[in-house]
């Protein structure tokens, strides 16, 4: 029973190291995975996020077994 | 369909060329491309290298839609992408966009579409390093 974590770029400075996964019991959506992995209850405006590589909002469902990945405004090309 | 995440440096001309030459000779009738090359200063500051960090899987998925939509949007032959990930220096390509059509004006069309629909879809993020050796992420793309 665990959600897959993944943070990006200066997200992923900015944390500790070694999350990588939470505790699927009890989660419902996006957000209450950030909660559960960073410890704050708010989960930025400007953060982006995605569920098993696909773009989605905060308040979207999350499983069992999902990868959820946080990351800010993209900068390619 | 095409794409490549390069980590190292590449040859856009070279990768043009390839990509042409995998499509029929004779099926398309204009190729038009674009090179994004790394500046060596941006918003008034040197800058001497840059970290290209992306999330694998899902930028090439994401890139792969980019094409796919081009294709549903103009009558196009085929379409490239290739993008540079790891550590650039000033005046290495960033990233190719290529696409081959029938006619000019898809050409160009699709190919300024994957340009502007990648750099505003796809998971890369660009870590700086400045002259004095300070490191920032870059927080917005420019407008074009």
């Amino acid at each position: 029973m665990a959600i897959k974590v993944k943070f990006f770029a200066s997200l992923r400075e900015q944390l500790p190291d070694g999350i990588n996964q939470v505790d699927a019991d009890g989660i419902q959506t996006i957000s209450e995975v950030w909660e559960r992995a960073t410890g704050t209850p708010l989960m930025p405006s400007h953060v982006l996020c995605s569920v098993n590589l696909e773009h989605r909002e905060p308040h979207e469902a999350v499983s069992d077994g999902d990868e959820v990945a946080f990351f800010p405004p993209v900068t390619g090309g | 369909m095409s794409v490549y995440l390069e980590e190292a440096d590449f040859d856009p001309m070279a990768a043009t060329a390839r990509f042409e030459a995998s499509l029929p000779a004779g099926s398309y009738g204009a190729t038009a491309s674009f090179v994004g090359t790394m500046r060596n200063h941006n918003e008034g500051d040197s800058v001497t290298a840059m970290t290209l960090e992306h999330y694998p899987g899902m930028t090439e998925k994401q890139l792969h839609e980019v094409i796919d939509d081009a294709k549903s949007h103009w009558d196009i032959i085929d379409a490239l992408i290739v993008h540079r990930v790891g550590e650039i220096l000033p005046g290495n390509p960033i990233v190719l966009t290529a696409v081959c059509s029938a006619h000019r004006a898809a050409a160009f069309d699709a190919c300024r579409f994957l340009m502007e629909a990648l750099k505003s879809r796809a998971t890369f993020w660009k870590k700086e390093t400045l002259a004095g050796g300070e490191q920032r992420w870059v927080e917005k793309n420019t407008p074009g």
